[in-house]
């Protein structure tokens, strides 16, 4: 199969490489970019670990073919970190145990920093809701519910939440 | 002042920043220069012979570098040392539906996963085995053909005297409990990258390093020796990050051992990550279970005896078996309750199925469920209290119980007392409305399995400390942080013994060339063996630090006190030190002083003439460097002799030097209409000797309560003629946010006295006792009785109807009482469809049996 060369905004920078029509963005990302946060945990859009925002949007990378992607902004979990500095939301993560093994985190990054970007103030039930889509199987998702809001708070008190 | 200033504080964990900015590496994000990519072409067949492999179409494609097989390496191996009956590829026979055949080794993942098409195995079908039932019966065409009917292992105990105990109850209770497979589903894949050095002096392949997901890599190390016949002294492993293991990565899985032998057959590195669809063939999960349970209870509640058989559908291989049937009856009759009288009878049955193995609450949790369940009829039978029963039958520690199991902290008791006054019991329980409910359960674990796997004198865990001149601790340890925190717990007891902040310490850990040896993470060993060894390490390195800080203080040793990177004689300052102002004072000053640290002692002399009555860290670790010439340090750990268990055949498992405790309060509803069942909370209260770090045991506590509940409502591996029906996370029905309830976590300290600061496990214990809280809570809500996990809606439907009047009883059932399994079948699917599956196999024994009865329908497909 003949590859395509193709430009990723990637976390803000653009990069340009050859991919094959049938890649998925979750394999140029991981393979081809060497960004590596995103996770590959089941391949069939079940398990969340491989979120990615593009263009504002949480979609799942495993099943989104690179090629679909050109010319869109593209945020992964390595693109959260503000100015070298954990944001408050990854903070909270530490500190309230909302990451044990961490491999389902990176997805979960991207789903809470999508669900603050359109909701500043959610719910436990929206918190819950923006969620769903994501399994974790180590913190039975209690101390999550609790970071989300520390990073709320974090925020409201001065801190950015990203 | 607190008692300690670095333990009992929640902290993130040390390795927290690296998953949530995903800097962190897991295996699979690891890759080398000239790094191929191998796939393992799996068994279509559960059970089959194999007559020959033809490779040639594969290895001519281009981007194949190698294909390995069997006769690769033919070594036997296995987890236990009495279950050496795995070998990396199949050799003659295939013994499960996604059994290992061949590896090809390629430039890429397509390519390889091409490959695998173009590969021709001939195979000669043989009679499967599904039902461990029917298998326990084989005669021929045995699984191995060193297990007579298909029986990896039996054992039949009997402590006390059943026979009087029973006679002794004014009631018996009798039942059986059947709770359906599941699988641990760790959110990483198990991925395995396999590199040989060259060496220089043979010019050919020498050192093996190997990056794995695993939880055991000192076991892997030991397997790759047999397999790949070198010494351990040649193999390196190296534990990167470990997206979760929860015992699915507690053993040698296949792909590790096959990756290194495909790196050898490729010589080029190679690394290997399964599917998801392979992480649930590769299993090692909690088998189906089968318990037949009877309870003797007296009128005032007290248990006069036990008898248990219990059943696992173990798999094709041993894997854990062994361990995982004596468990089951260790913990079903000992450490929780005062049981007098005890029988067990238990087997391990193969079957033609992945192998079970160890996962959470390994071996303890479905007898649990059947134990927890049955109690609360006997206390209904009796008309007591479930939490009054529960609390007549508490053991009076220090106290060593009928199966020989040692028991010192014992916080049941109050586990029992607080969970039942955060969920309103005493108000509530029987004063809900119809549909909602509330159910207790408890449970208990091992803090570490008191003798290891390959049964040696050798400690169970040794950590070496190492302190730099600028004060830096470094920590090796060979404990597998998958998730669970140990690195934090290793870094908090260094620090808190080594009277420096957590900031200090750096932990370097699982990595067989760097750290000396650890058993592993497993059997919650980690935190009570671990943590031992490097309390003892610190405490070695203390003594060297205290006795070079006394004589610049002119103390004794025993009156130095390090505290808050502070260290003072106590003659002067008194157990408190110096004042909370001074102390900021001094560390801000250490910071000043690094540099003359740095070059060297002359100057840090001349700077502190005299002698003094307090001084910084690091200037207590220069003077420690100067007076000893070098500061390190050892510990060891190894359980104590009496904590080893008794004399009989299968003792050994089941001993631990502490037991953690748990008690759970659940609160449900039952939709009458759908059969669906809601939890609304649960209270969970965990006795873990001390909380080195709370917001971890919380998560631990959490964690496994919300396994436990996937378990009870959804989670269950559904089989057809071997296959399994629902590999995958969707299908599996792991619980989502959006369907978890909230869980209430309390933490009861019972300090241990044996324990890192009376620290005992966290992370198994309380994953037993949420399955029967839940059978007990539903019951309390309409009266049903769910012998049979997970309660999914069918279960509950059908139970439900059971109650109505006959002309109103729908027939889903054919005849069968879902709540009272009497027969095994082979898939876990709801007893409604029994019968009426897709085509049996041509040559499956339960077709033969109807053939020689005579009746035998023609079977439609010969499952070729």
């Amino acid at each position: 199969m003949k590859k395509l060369l193709i430009t990723l905004n990637v976390n803000g920078r653009d990069v340009e490489f050859a991919c094959a029509p049938n890649q998925t963005l979750l394999d140029a990302l991981r393979l081809d970019l060497a960004l590596t946060g995103s996770k590959r945990g089941c391949d069939d859009s079940s398990c969340g670990a491989c979120t990615v925002e593009v263009d504002g949007e949480p979609m799942l990378a495993c099943t989104l073919l690179a090629a679909a992607c050109e010319d869109r902004r593209i945020l992964t979990v390595e693109g959260i970190a503000e100015h070298g500095a954990l944001a408050a939301i990854q903070k909270a993560y530490g500190e309230w145990g909302g990451a044990q093994c961490g491999f389902c985190t990176p997805g979960f990054m991207i789903a809470v920093h999508s669900l603050l970007a359109r909701n500043p103030d959610p719910s436990e039930d929206e918190i819950r809701a923006a969620l769903g889509g994501n399994l974790c199987r180590c913190t039975g998702y209690n101390q999550m519910y609790q970071a989300v809001k520390a990073a709320i708070d974090a925020e409201k008190a001065g801190r950015r939440a990203f | 002042m607190s008692e300690f200033s670095v333990i009992g504080k929640p902290v993130a964990l040390v390795d927290s920043a690296g998953k949530t900015t995903g800097q962190g590496k897991y295996t699979d994000d690891l890759s080398m220069p000239g790094m191929l990519i191998g796939k393992i072409l799996h068994s279509p067949l559960p059970h089959a012979r194999i007559i020959g492999i033809d490779a040639s179409r594969a290895l001519a494609l281009d981007g194949v570098v190698a294909v390995a097989v069997g006769a690769d390496a033919p070594n036997k191996y296995g987890i236990l040392p009495v279950g050496h009956d795995e070998t990396a590829l199949a050799v003659d026979k295939v013994r499960y539906v996604g059994d290992n055949v061949a590896c090809v080794v390629a430039e890429s993942e397509a390519i390889a996963e091409k490959a695998l098409e173009l590969i021709n195995v001939r195979y000669e079908p043989l009679p499967a085995w599904f039902d461990p039932e029917d298998s326990m019966r084989a005669e021929s065409d045995l699984i191995h053909e060193q297990r007579p009917h298909n029986m990896e292992k039996e054992y039949h105990h009997v402590f006390g005297d059943p026979a009087v105990g029973f006679a002794e109850a004014d009631t018996v209770i009798e039942g059986r409990y059947v709770a359906n497979e599941v699988t641990h589903a760790a959110m990483e894949p198990h991925s395995t990258l396999a590199a040989f050095e060259l060496d220089p002096q043979t010019g050919l392949p020498g050192r093996l390093t190997v990056w794995s997901s695993t939880q055991v890599p000192y076991y892997l190390q030991h397997k790759l020796s047999i397999v790949l016949e070198m010494p351990m002294s040649q193999i390196r492993v190296i534990k990167p990050l470990v997206g979760g293991g929860f015992g699915g990565k507690s053993e040698v899985i296949p792909l590790e051992i096959i990756a290194a032998v495909a790196a050898r057959e490729a010589r080029a590195p190679v690394k290997i990550t399964y599917t998801r669809e392979e992480v649930f063939w590769a299993h090692r999960g909690r088998p189906r279970t089968i318990v037949d349970l009877k309870t003797g209870v007296t009128r005032e509640g007290k248990i006069t005896a036990v008898a248990a058989k219990v059943i696992q559908d173990g798999g094709a291989y041993c894997s854990y078996g062994v361990v995982t049937i004596l468990y089951a009856g260790a913990l079903l009759g000992g450490a929780l309750y005062q049981i007098p009288n005890f029988q067990y009878d238990g087997y391990r049955v193969l079957t033609n199925k992945p192998a079970c193995g160890a996962m959470r609450g390994h071996g303890t949790v479905n007898a649990r469920f059947a134990f927890e369940s049955q109690l609360d009829e006997a206390a209904r039978r009796i008309g007591m209290d479930p939490v009054e029963i529960r609390r007549r039958n508490l053991l009076s520690p220090p106290c060593v119980t009928v199966n020989g199991l040692r028991v010192q902290s014992y916080g049941l008791p109050e586990c029992i007392e607080r969970v039942a006054e955060r969920s309103g019991w005493r108000e509530r329980k029987g004063k809900l409305p119809r549909g909602r409910g509330l159910g207790i359960g408890c449970s208990h674990y091992v803090s570490g399995a008191a003798n290891s796997i390959i049964r040696s004198d050798m400690p169970h865990s040794t950590v070496n400390i190492k302190i730099d001149r600028d004060g830096g601790v470094v920590v090796y340890t060979g404990a597998s942080d998958i998730g669970q925190g140990s690195d934090t717990m290793v870094a908090q007891i260094a620090a808190e013994t080594l009277g420096c902040s957590l900031g200090r310490v750096r932990v370097v850990a699982a990595d067989t060339d760097l750290t000396p040896i650890d058993i592993g993470s497993y059997s919650s060993r980690v935190t009570f063996m671990n943590g031992n060894a490097t309390l003892r390490a610190a405490q070695a390195v203390k003594r060297q630090i205290a006795e070079a800080a006394a004589r610049r203080m002119n103390c004794s040793s025993e009156d130095v006190v390090m505290r808050g990177d502070c260290v003072w004689n106590r003659g002067a300052y008194g157990d408190e030190g110096p004042g909370a102002a001074e102390e900021a004072a001094t560390v801000a000053a250490s910071g000043r002083v690094e540099g003359q640290i740095l070059r060297g002692s002359v100057q840090q002399k001349r700077a502190e003439e005299g002698p003094k009555d307090k001084m910084t860290f690091e200037e207590a670790v220069v003077a420690a460097i100067d007076f000893h010439g070098a500061l390190g340090g050892s510990g060891s750990y190894a359980p104590p002799a009496e904590a080893r268990g008794g004399k009989y055949k299968g003792s050994g498992v089941g001993p631990s030097p502490a037991y953690s405790y748990s008690a759970q309060v659940a609160e449900v509803s039952v939709d009458e209409e759908t059969g669906v069942v809601t939890v609304h909370k649960i209270w969970a209260a965990h006795d873990c000797g001390r909380a080195l770090n709370p917001v971890a045991v919380e998560g631990q506590v959490i964690g496994s309560v919300w396994m436990g509940l996937g378990q009870a409502l959804e989670e269950e591996m559904i089989w057809k003629d071997g296959l399994l029906m629902n590999p995958g996370l969707l299908e599996y029905r792991s619980p989502s946010a959006a369907e978890s309830p909230e869980i209430e976590c309390i933490i009861v300290e019972s300090v241990d006295p044996e324990g890192p600061f009376g620290a005992k496990e966290a992370s198994e214990g309380s994953l037993a006792a949420v399955i029967p809280a839940i059978a007990n809570a539903i019951h309390d809500a309409v009266g049903i009785r769910l012998r049979e996990a997970p309660f999914t809606p069918e279960r509950v439907l059908a139970a439900l109807r059971g109650q109505q009047p006959e002309a109103r009883k729908i027939r889903l059932a054919g005849n069968v009482d879902p709540t009272q399994p009497a027969t095994f079948r082979e898939h876990g699917g709801s007893l409604c469809y029994k019968g009426r599956g897709p085509a049996r196999h041509a040559l499956d024994p339960a077709l033969r049996r109807k053939a020689a009865r005579g009746n035998a329908p023609k079977p439609k497909d010969d499952a070729r």
